[in-house]
């Protein structure tokens, strides 16, 4: 009874912090106050996910949901400051948010309050509907029925590279498909100035530990919460860190081995499935005995994948050639010298 | 604890204040979204709005302590965090891109 009463009174407290801290990221003032409470809330919804028994979620949003799109987030603020600090005289249109100066007519924001809150009534009662009608099994039944048939047995693992692997394949290719309307857009950003000694030698520590998690994750996912997508995120945290610490290239390899490691994700799913279409099967129909092995294979190459387009996507654009020719746009800045 | 394994009080009331915090964070994102002047408050925005959603999701999913949670909803969840992260980045290069546009010009 005591220990329900804790857990309601934990609920009632991580709600309260999590809506408090939307709103607080909403409301703030300077934009890059506003980033660093939308990683806070990150890391407190990742808490939930953990209260709400979904490890893996949990891992996953602390490094993407918090970690990488706060690192995203904080390098697109400074982008910002900068081309303020450049333009100062220019006109107010040059800044990256157009100015549209307090035209909006008084009634607009209650409108918007007005819309809003209906949604959410509607989808309240939706939601509420679905609960109370919903049969309680739902798809957790099937799943947990056929796990053995999987070739793992972490149930999310099973769902994700076994009985919906299309999806999965699927969201390879939308990956694949940001990453080159990242690259088609313009040259990657200004790389950072040599780390001062203390960052640069916490990085030469921090990024072995970091691989040797990032591949414990991948092994562990078959049977425990992890897999592709959590050690993908924490490898590409080290490629951020790294560049964070000035190394240029952020640990990517160059050329033909990035642009192969780039699309392998997608590549292995595609050639699993079409190795298994030429033996009979249905298209990512694993047969139950080949299913562990295939699906390790898949999900190391998709890691990888997923690591190196997270770390061009914070890169920002191209990657300059070997050479080191496509790139010379960036005068010399108050950010130091590039290496 | 243990003694819930059927579909108790206790674990609507838990999925009905997170799946209800999931609405919170919908409605509110979705207000910030629409009324947001600059570019990255709206990122902003559309991030705590999905992350609404998902909450809603693994409220859904949550089926008690004691209980294993539906793993569908979660491979959604993690599906769609992935998908968000990067269309955010997506986002950001053409915010870049547009506002080295509008200096060039």
């Amino acid at each position: 009874m005591m220990a329900e009463l804790a857990l309601q009174l934990l609920d009632i407290m991580l709600v309260a912090i999590l809506i408090g801290l939307a709103w607080a990221t909403l409301e703030s003032k300077d934009e890059g106050r506003g980033v660093v409470l939308f990683i806070a809330f990150g890391l407190v919804l990742a808490l939930v996910w953990a209260r709400l028994a979904a490890p893996d979620v949990a891992i996953a949003e602390a490094a993407i949901g918090a970690g990488l799109s706060g690192a995203l987030l904080l390098a697109a603020v400074r982008d910002q400051k900068r081309a303020a600090a450049q333009a100062t005289d220019a006109p107010a249109e040059a800044s990256w948010e157009a100015s549209r100066g307090g035209a909006v007519p008084p009634a607009v924001p209650w409108a918007l309050g007005v819309l809003c809150l209906g949604l959410a009534l509607m989808v309240a009662w939706a939601f509420a509907h679905a609960l109370a009608n919903g049969a309680p099994q739902r798809l957790a039944g099937e799943v947990l029925g056929r796990l053995s048939e999987s070739g793992v047995t972490n149930p999310v693992t099973a769902v994700l590279l076994n009985f919906r692997a299309c999806d999965t394949l699927l969201e390879l290719g939308v990956l694949l498909v940001a990453l080159l309307g990242i690259q088609a857009l313009g040259p990657q950003r200004r790389p950072y100035a040599p780390a001062e000694p203390v960052l640069a030698s916490l990085v030469r520590w921090l990024i072995p530990a970091l691989i040797l998690t990032g591949g414990y994750l991948l092994w562990v996912g078959a049977h425990a919460p992890g897999g592709a997508f959590q050690a993908g995120a924490v490898l590409a945290a080290g490629g951020v860190l790294l560049r964070l610490a000035g190394r240029r290239s952020a640990g990517l390899p160059g050329g033909a081995a990035l642009r192969l490691l780039s699309v392998g994700g997608v590549a292995a799913f595609l050639a699993v499935g079409l190795a298994l279409l030429l033996a009979g099967r249905p298209f990512l129909g694993f047969p139950s005995a080949w299913a562990g092995a295939l699906i390790l294979l898949i999900e190391a190459a998709a890691t990888l994948a997923i690591a190196v387009t997270l770390i061009q996507a914070y890169l920002g654009g191209r990657v300059p050639s070997a050479d080191g020719g496509s790139e010379p746009r960036w005068p010399a800045t108050p950010d130091g010298p590039n290496p | 604890m243990a003694r819930h394994t059927g579909w108790t009080q206790p674990v609507i009331t838990t999925q009905l204040l997170y799946g209800l915090a999931g609405v919170a964070l919908l409605s509110l994102g979705l207000r910030g979204a629409l009324a947001a002047v600059s570019m990255l408050r709206r990122l902003l925005a559309l991030n705590l709005m999905g992350s609404g959603v998902f909450l809603m999701l693994v409220a859904l999913a949550y089926r008690g302590p004691g209980m294993p949670p539906d793993p569908v909803p979660h491979a959604l969840v993690l599906t769609g965090i992935v998908v968000a992260v990067s269309a955010t980045a997506l986002a950001l290069a053409l915010g870049r891109r547009l506002a080295e546009t509008r200096e060039g010009d």
